[in-house]
């Protein structure tokens, strides 16, 4: 079985969101970068699952430029047997997903995999877009998957609860917690994934449907009104009479 | 202008159906609505008072199957001449409209918490730490609207409902088996969330909470360590790389209120947090704080809750 990881960047969740050039870009000043967590966590971890249950391969997929290339080689570290990236600055989620789509249908994979959302974006837009250029099924926040043969299924979220579904290969899964536990890279795979291949591959012509234009940032927050712990009577007239919200 | 708002009328009309449809109307324009799934027609009309012009209905679409669904939101979209589709951003919005952007080759914009200003629309962005303003290049948009951003808004009428055929073709997805644990409140849509943490020291004291969240009518939440040592289910963990929710009141218990979890929980109208620790970061995030033991003050405050629900 052939498998293809989508892989993105994010800054790391202690980073101090800013702004810069008129509140027009994200300031990456001081910003590290990790593997978005959805990404590594649960979709490459379980690919890699998958694999040493049934054999295969484990390609991880990336759209940016040379910069992500210490992003990918965090990634190999984990596991996986190759990287590809798509010579490309990802400007929105359809020009990132229609690129993976193409490699995808070009190379024959059976299972492509994404994390359920990006912690920067949070669009959970990608997957979707690139089962619908692969013309596939696409199985949305799925927190468990099992494959058998030409087949899968997977539990998938619901309102108030849990579904699970049968669906034919190749497919585009998006994974959230619950599909696998999350592994931390050891050394001999830090060294591995410095030799491992990383084939950079033009992009296809496509354009973006959508950009961002500007960030603000929240209001900062009114100071917090502190209140007697023995009088919880306050607090439940408070909720009802100022901030209304019982 | 033409409007063109997708829900789920599976199981009855939820409430985020609702904002999707009042979300729509302010929009200005026509507004039409397709959905999928078994609402009955009187159920359906009553979507007229939300500010529906015309619901169509596609009964051949069960289950929640994100292909079919995207068929027959572009076949709708497509007989309206809609400009704008909306969908609320729940877990089905999440499957099927990205497929519909591709078909239609329209800008999605996902997380929207506020009407578009000409082609700019608001989004949370960073896990709810930042907005962004993101423009749509093409003539039509999809805007997938954040749950409980806008009330629903009831004052208009009753409005047709017309049978649809979306060409939905095959469902891909076949369901096995679905299990929805009695009672719960799901959490993303919850106005009202009772939350606790590691402060609490174990699964075994969850009874308060739980007896809180009853009494308050409120979907219950967690850190994500408590989650991850299996004290509670995955899906109540909240934070950045869990849910992220936005009710109307998030009430938090022996939770420190790292960075992490705070950006699930900001864009939460008004904060509660319950914590020994004076110096707990998660006070600079609160509207009201209670430094004290969880164990005294939240039986207290369902005594509360209580009292108050009696006197009025
Ligand atoms: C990449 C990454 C992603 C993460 N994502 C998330 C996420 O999505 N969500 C999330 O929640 N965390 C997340 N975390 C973890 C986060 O950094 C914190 O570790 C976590 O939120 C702490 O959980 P806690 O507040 O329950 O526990 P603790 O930090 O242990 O805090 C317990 C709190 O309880 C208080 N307390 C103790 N006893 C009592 C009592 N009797 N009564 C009242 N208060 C009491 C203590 O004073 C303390 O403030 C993430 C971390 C990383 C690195």
């Amino acid at each position: 079985m052939k498998i293809l990881v989508c892989i993105s960047k994010s800054p790391d969740t202690t980073s101090k969101i800013a702004f810069t050039d008129g509140d027009t870009k994200f300031d990456e000043n001081g910003v590290q970068y990790i593997v978005n967590p959805y990404d590594e966590w649960y979709a490459l971890v379980r690919a890699l699952e998958l694999k040493e249950a049934g054999g295969g391969t484990v390609s991880i997929i990336t759209v940016g430029t040379a910069a992500d290339d210490a992003i990918i080689r965090k990634a190999l570290a984990i596991g996986a047997d190759e990287a590809v990236r798509i010579d490309a600055e990802p400007t929105d989620a359809y020009f990132t997903a229609m690129q993976i789509a193409e490699y995808a249908k070009s190379n024959g994979f059976d299972l492509v995999l994404t994390g359920k959302e990006t912690i920067n974006y949070n669009g959970s837009q990608v997957g979707g877009m690139i089962a619908e250029g692969m013309e596939v099924p696409f199985i949305s926040l799925a927190s468990k998957l099992e494959v058998n043969g030409s087949s899968a299924t997977a539990d998938v979220e619901i309102v108030g609860g849990v579904q699970t579904v049968e669906f034919g290969l190749p497919a585009v899964i998006s994974a959230a917690k619950g599909m696998a536990e999350q592994r931390i890279p050891n050394m001999r795979g830090i060294m591995a994934a410095r030799t491992k291949p990383l084939n950079v591959v033009a992009p296809a012509d496509v354009s973006a449907l959508t950009s961002f234009t500007s960030y603000a940032m929240p209001p900062a927050k009114s100071e917090c009104k502190m209140i007697d712990p023995e009088n919880m009577d306050e607090l439940v007239e408070l909720l009802h009479n100022e901030a209304k919200v019982i | 202008m033409s409007t063109l708002v997708y829900i789920n009328s599976n199981d009855g009309l939820a409430k985020n159906a609702l904002e999707a449809v009042t979300y729509g109307k302010k929009l200005g324009g026509d507004v039409n609505v397709v959905t999928t799934g078994g609402a009955d027609e009187a159920t359906l009309a009553s979507l007229g008072e939300y500010g529906a012009g015309k619901v169509m209905v596609d009964r051949s679409v069960t289950s929640n199957d994100p292909g079919q669904i995207a068929n027959v939101v572009k076949a709708a979209a497509e007989a309206t001449g809609a400009t704008t589709v909306i969908f609320s951003h729940d877990f089905i919005a999440k499957a099927a409209a990205p497929r519909v952007s591709v078909k239609l080759k329209a800008g999605l914009v996902s997380g929207a918490i506020d009407v578009p200003e000409g082609n700019k629309v608001k989004v949370n962005v960073f896990s709810g730490k930042a907005f962004g303003y993101v423009e749509v290049n093409t003539d039509t948009k999809i805007i997938s609207l954040l749950p409980n951003s806008f009330q629903p808004e009831a004052g208009g009428s009753a409005c047709g409902v017309e049978e649809f055929n979306g060409n939905a073709g095959e469902a891909a997805i076949k369901v096995i088996e679905t299990k929805k644990p009695e009672g719960d409140i799901p959490l993303p849509e919850a106005e009202l969330v009772v939350s606790a943490g590691r402060g609490l020291k174990g699964p075994e004291n969850w009874g308060m909470i739980e007896e809180l969240a009853s009494e308050l009518g409120a979907a219950t939440a967690c850190s994500r360590p408590v989650a991850d040592i299996g004290w509670r289910p995955h899906h109540e963990h909240v934070g950045q790389t869990g849910v992220a929710i936005r009710p109307n009141l998030y009430i938090a218990a022996g939770i420190s209120g790292a960075i992490q979890h705070l950006a699930g929980v900001n864009g939460s109208k008004v904060i509660v947090v319950v914590n020994t620790d004076a110096e707990a970061p998660f006070f600079k995030a609160a509207d009201y704080g209670i430094v004290g033991d969880a164990f005294e003050v939240i039986p207290r405050l369902t005594e509360a809750v209580k009292n108050f629900k009696a006197a009025n």
